[in-house]
């Protein structure tokens, strides 16, 4: 069975009605069913007009959860989207970001899920839709695991939502792949960060994924970066220790070891990148 | 709102439509299967490969990853419809045609697509866009060069070369003559061919690398899926339920018997309508089965007392291989210098991306089957075996070959759906997913090689002492090639006085290794090149000036005692190479005087490869038919994979007999219509069929210069009913309505076999085993990130004596393929059975992957070879690996002796090279 509902109500109500699957751009459903015929009733989502929206307003910057990469790249977003957006260009291929969706890469919550390093240092949260109404929550708390979420059985994820203020920090985004197209990362950073006048770093934010179950952010170096005012500095402050917590696996693509590796340099670089982004005449 | 009953309406190629498909069907399935547009190709499903690429709305999108129902209302436009919707189409198909952009055509519907979107939004796209816009789609054959110039040459005026007049087409850069119906889409695949009759067909297969297994109760499993017309199984083979190229070897069961032996291993079939067999769940076919332990490597397969994968074959050996010349222990005793090392490389997957597919026929007694292969001959004789009937009972017709690489010269879908078919008396059709081509078709040899080198202080190699494993998996498909192909060759092509190779073909319970492109020659030069730097560093002779010391000259014996005599061009592939080695040396030292934390590299690598079956007949042969209207009949059973043999036989043919390459017309592979031109393997099509076309060419003008009285330098004319000999002024009209007509329709005919002279190998492995060997040198030019280990390629050079460049298009390409592989081999690829049995797990170069490549082509002729000319299919790869490891090495000092250099491999090199 396929259903497209015309509106989000309907497609709420038809998902209560089934129990069926959500398909928005498909470039995770398709792949899992391998050569497995469609079995549960499915319910395309990837035209809701509701789903498809991105609105930039006073307290907050909303993208509709079927946005796809492609949209989301060409949308007038502030600064502090740069970094999603380059995530968004390094998803897969062209036509993988020409179909898969914001909300679909969330939901899907892969370990090397491209848009969450990006959204977790923009403090991003997301909208969930139900019979029962609306509810929000923070994205690092809808991500509970390795391909597990709070989504329930009856949701739909509508939206991500991202504090206005946060709109406005550089940001910057770095994946490490064996290949150049079509790969899945190794690791890969998102920094977003604000620097005051004399380029000194007044607030930074640092996610790092797939080097633990969920991406994660970095805290204590967040702490440890401030005040950081030149790019060698922002070197000698980012360690080995700041990268202890995480739990890198073994996988086809890298040992945990090259991983937590990677990371510091990773890590150490993506700060640097950002940071001369927005001061390129604050010296070495 | 749609539910599953209602036709879903769109735009079709600039057509309205309404599709009365389920619309939760993939959109790639429906387009092939319910709209008749195979065009659009599928690779992996799961939108790795970017092969059925389409457009929406005139965006990209790969099919296989759209509901039909997404569609609705929208515009899609596939390769059948792209040149009428875009102009630019229709330049690009001819960009692609004229650059040799298409080899074997499967990816070439999803770059075009891919291409004319780009296209649209930017007309003059740089390199850099190209990539970007092209990166979506995986090709295996081109090395993508050809494909980012037909690109970015779409805008300016076609030059298409004229087609060469009668005798000039050998040295010409023609089109590819299959290559339109490549850029058109229309070529048919092994998917492709099936009628709308036919009956699919799905293999039960083990999930377990070491199994026993009990069938359990078929009768009420098939009461509960009445519409599975039929099972099979091991008891339904009709003749030898056992299979395998080389016939004194063949292990192979149809359907496995009690017992499996590898991951994916078949166990029984299930046939029936397409959309009942594709709704079935197969894990809930009836089986039990037992886990039994299971050896993956070489090490468990050859401990003490380890049970045995075949019973009658003792330590779990398959095969002994052995080359010996001169005293080597002496030898390496009274070297200057020994260096020494231990590599080792993994399973390689071909990842061509056309699956195996195809259908079977019966007709009468006879069974027809339509599938993608490298040797239909082959296939003929076991498919025959299989069925218990005659050989001349079954008709194999090759289709096109979404590239091959070695792996489709094993049996794959042929077996169950000839014995489907042959029990069903209906078209039964088989298409391996994406999963099933990568767990169960063989794989390149992991080897594991002990080698010892020695040289004396005035950079003269002394001796060699290598001894290699090669894990052959659980049947033994070409093991034994390789283990033989290994020891003649592992010297590379220098001279070296004192010699011993020992090989060992070893099973275990891993998918069979088979051919790949080399049979094991790769991975004995990613050994020995890397050690012959090593020695020269140890020398302190510079590393191409340590290699043209040692290069083997025509007069000196290889290691097998061969003097090869004129052709030996691998002297004249590092003179060519010196200009650009010293160029790269200076520019690395300059790059290397900057901080940075990319080091670059340069790195150098020969490479030598012998032409044809190793000391076994293995003969072409090539009929030639005139026809009443003047045109030529060429019977031509080389499978063209892709790499061009169509065109250069044609070419080949076309010069010995004086001919136009127009004036042919190409009666391709089928075992009813042409005879035997042997596999499309062992870089040995060109050569060898080639000679055969020569030899068929010439053996036509005799007849016709005969029938003039003319002589021998005579040209020739051909047009409808006569054929004009143009003889010192005069010309001699040969009515051809006046010749006898033979029962194939031709006037005159002549058939014409080939066979290389070679001579057996003695007990040392001493012997003539090769008439030709290509030869050849790779320099490569690179930086490696010394904080993350990661490698960029800058630039490649490759210097081959290819003999005779016959159509030097073709062979940039085939350079430029082996090249990108050379790379996957080098970087990026192994294959662990049970772990990433898919395109995003296993990763193959894509269009960002690959450098610009200098293909630079020596012409030192063969005096065997059909004009000089020599192979060069598996030549193109073989040094670029250890280019690349050597490049490594140079950039950081550090030396990978375990394959792929992956970025964890390096980083951990040189964290222990820093300790």
């Amino acid at each position: 069975m396929f259903l497209q509902p015309a509106s989000l109500n309907a497609a709420i109500d038809l998902l209560a009605q089934n129990r069926g699957r959500l398909l928005a751009g498909g470039t995770d459903f398709f792949p899992a069913l391998g050569q497995m015929a469609v079995r549960d009733p499915l319910i395309d989502i990837s035209r809701l007009s509701e789903l498809r929206t991105i609105s930039v307003g006073a307290g907050t910057i909303r993208l509709g959860a079927a946005c796809t990469w492609s949209e989301i790249v060409t949308a007038p977003l502030p600064s502090g989207f740069d970094a999603l957006k380059e995530a968004a260009r390094e998803i897969g291929s062209v036509q993988i970001q020409n179909r898969g969706t914001i909300g679909g890469n969330l939901c899907n919550a892969s370990p090397a899920a491209d848009s969450v390093p990006p959204l977790l240092t923009l403090d991003a949260g997301i909208e969930l839709a139900s019979p029962r109404g609306l509810r929000q929550m923070p994205l690092a708390a809808f991500i509970r695991g390795n391909r597990q979420t709070e989504l329930a059985q009856d949701e739909i994820v509508t939206a991500v939502l991202v504090p206005r203020a946060n709109g406005d920090l550089i940001s910057h985004f770095s994946k490490l792949g064996a290949r150049r197209y079509l790969v899945i990362s190794i690791a890969m950073i998102a920094v977003a960060m604000k620097q005051a006048a004399d380029g000194a770093i007044e607030q930074a934010c640092i996610a790092i994924g797939s080097c633990s179950a969920v991406a994660q952010r970095l805290p204590e170096l967040e702490a440890a970066l401030i005040g950081s005012r030149s790019v060698s500095d922002i070197a000698a402050r980012v360690t080995a220790a700041h990268v202890a917590k995480l739990s890198p696996i073994d996988d086809v693509r890298a040992s945990a070891g090259y991983r937590r590796d990677a990371a510091i340099i990773l890590i150490r670089r993506a700060v640097q990148d950002c940071f001369e982004k927005r001061a390129p005449s604050v010296g070495r | 709102m749609f539910d599953t009953d209602a036709a879903i309406p769109f735009t079709l190629n600039g057509r309205a439509v309404a599709v009365a498909a389920p619309a939760e069907w993939r959109l790639s399935r429906v387009l092939r299967d319910e709209l008749g547009l195979p065009g659009t190709k599928i690779g992996c499903d799961a939108g790795d490969c970017g092969a059925c690429t389409v457009l929406i709305d005139g965006e990209t999108s790969c099919a296989c990853l759209m509901a039909l129902g997404q569609v609705a209302g929208r515009s899609v436009t596939t390769i059948e419809g792209l040149p009428v919707a875009s102009p630019i189409a229709r330049q690009l198909q001819q960009s692609f045609l004229r650059h040799g952009a298409a080899q074997c055509g499967i990816c070439t519907p999803g770059m075009l697509v891919a291409a004319t979107a780009l296209l649209a939004h930017d007309a003059s796209p740089s390199e850099a866009s190209v990539q970007d816009a092209l990166g979506g789609v995986l090709c295996r054959c081109t090395g993508y060069r050809k494909i980012i110039a037909a690109v970015m040459d779409v805008g300016r005026p076609v030059m298409a070369e004229a087609r060469p007049l009668a005798g000039k087409a050998v040295g010409a850069r023609i089109d590819r003559l299959d290559g339109q119906r490549k850029v058109d889409g229309t070529d048919v695949f092994g998917a492709d061919a099936h009628p709308h009759d036919a009956l699919l067909l799905r293999a039960i297969r083990t999930p377990y690398h070491h199994a026993r297994f009990t069938i359990g109760d078929l009768a009420s499993y098939q009461r509960e899926n009445p519409g599975i017309l039929r099972v099979f199984t091991a008891t339904d083979v009709p003749g030898e339920n056992c299979f395998g190229v080389i016939g004194p070897f063949a292990d192979q069961p149809v359907f496995a018997v009690s017992e499996t032996r590898f991951r994916g291993e078949a166990i029984a079939a299930v046939v029936g309508e397409a959309k009942t067999i594709e709704a079935l769940d197969l894990a809930k076919f009836p089986v039990t089965w037992e886990e039994l332990p299971a050896h993956l490597t070489l090490d468990a397969a050859l401990a003490d007392k380890a049970s045995l994968v075949h019973a009658a074959r003792a330590g779990n050996i398959l095969v002994r291989g052995r080359v010996e010349r001169g005293d080597v222990a002496a030898a390496l005793a009274q070297s200057d210098a020994v260096v020494e090392g231990v590599f080792e490389t993994g399973f390689v997957e071909h990842a061509y991306i056309e699956p195996e597919a195809g259908i079977a026929r019966r007709v009468g007694d006879r069974i027809e089957v339509q599938a993608c292969t490298q040797a239909p001959y082959m296939d003929r004789d076991d498919v025959a075996k299989i069925l218990g009937i005659p050989q001349d009972s079954v008709r194999i017709i090759p289709t096109a070959v979404g590239g091959g690489f070695g792996a489709k010269l094993d049996l794959s879908v042929q077996p169950f759906i000839a014995v489907a078919a042959w029990h069903l008396k209906q078209p039964v059709r088989m298409v391996y997913s994406r999963n099933e081509s990568m767990a169960t078709t063989t794989k390149r040899h992991p080897g594991r090689m002990q080698v010892r080198v020695g040289a004396n202080k005035d950079g003269k190699l002394t001796a060699m002492d290598f001894a290699g494993d090669f894990n052959t998996g659980a049947y033994a498909s070409w093991g034994p090639t390789v283990a033989n192909r290994v020891p003649v060759h592992a010297s590379g092509p220098y001279f070296v006085p004192a010699y011993r190779a020992l090989t060992r073909a070893v099973h275990t319970h891993a998918v069979p290794a088979g051919a790949f492109r080399g049979f094991g020659v790769p991975q004995a030069a990613i050994a020995q090149e890397q050690l012959y730097d090593v020695m020269a560093e140890r020398l302190g002779i510079d590393k191409l000036e340590f290699r043209l010391r040692n290069a083997l000259r025509p007069d000196q014996p290889t290691v097998t005692g061969q003097v090869l005599g004129a052709g030996t061009g691998i002297r004249a592939c590092f003179e060519a190479l010196v200009p650009h080695w010293q160029r790269a040396l200076k520019d690395a030292a300059a790059a290397n005087g900057t901080a940075s934390v990319w080091w670059r590299g340069v790195g150098i690598a020969g490479m030598w490869y012998g032409c044809g079956n190793t000391s076994l007949p293995n003969p072409s042969t090539i009929r030639l038919g005139l026809k009443l209207d003047g045109r030529l009949a060429l019977h031509q059973g080389a499978v063209d994979i892709g790499q061009g043999s169509n065109t250069v036989i044609t070419q080949l043919c076309a010069d010995a007999l004086g001919a136009p390459v127009d004036s042919f017309d190409l009666v391709a592979a089928d075992t009813d219509l042409t005879p035997d031109c042997g596999k499309t393997s062992a870089s040995r099509q060109t050569f060898v069929t080639g000679k055969a076309a020569q030899l068929a060419g010439e053996a036509l003008r005799r007849q016709i210069l005969r029938l003039a009285n003319a002589g021998l330098d005579a040209t020739l004319d051909f047009a409808r009913g006569k054929v004009t000999v143009l003889d010192r002024g005069v010309a001699h009209d040969i009515d051809l309505a006046a010749l006898t007509r033979d029962g194939r329709g031709y006037v005159l005919a002549a058939e014409e076999t080939f066979d290389p002279p070679t001579s057996p190998l003695d007990g040392d492995g001493q012997g003539n085993p090769y008439a030709v060997y290509g030869f050849g040198a790779h320099l490569v030019e690179l930086a490696v990130d010394v904080e993350l280990g990661l490698v960029k390629l800058l630039k490649i050079t490759a210097a081959h004596d290819v003999g005779r460049a016959v159509n030097p298009t073709l062979i940039e390409g085939q350079i430029e393929g082996g090249i990108a592989q050379g790379i996957g081999l080098a970087l990026l690829e192994e294959f662990q059975p049970g772990r990433g049995e898919n395109l995003h797990d296993y990763l193959i170069p894509t269009i960002g992957d690959v450098p610009p490549v200098e293909s630079i082509l020596i012409e030192d002729a063969s005096p065997v070879g059909p004009f000089g000319a020599k192979g060069i299919g598996e030549q193109a790869l073989i040094p670029t690996a250890p280019a690349i490891l050597n490049a490594i090495a140079q950039a950081t000092g550090v030396r990978l002796r375990r394959i792929p250099a992956t970025p964890d491999r390096i980083l951990a090199a040189l964290k222990e090279a820093r300790a």
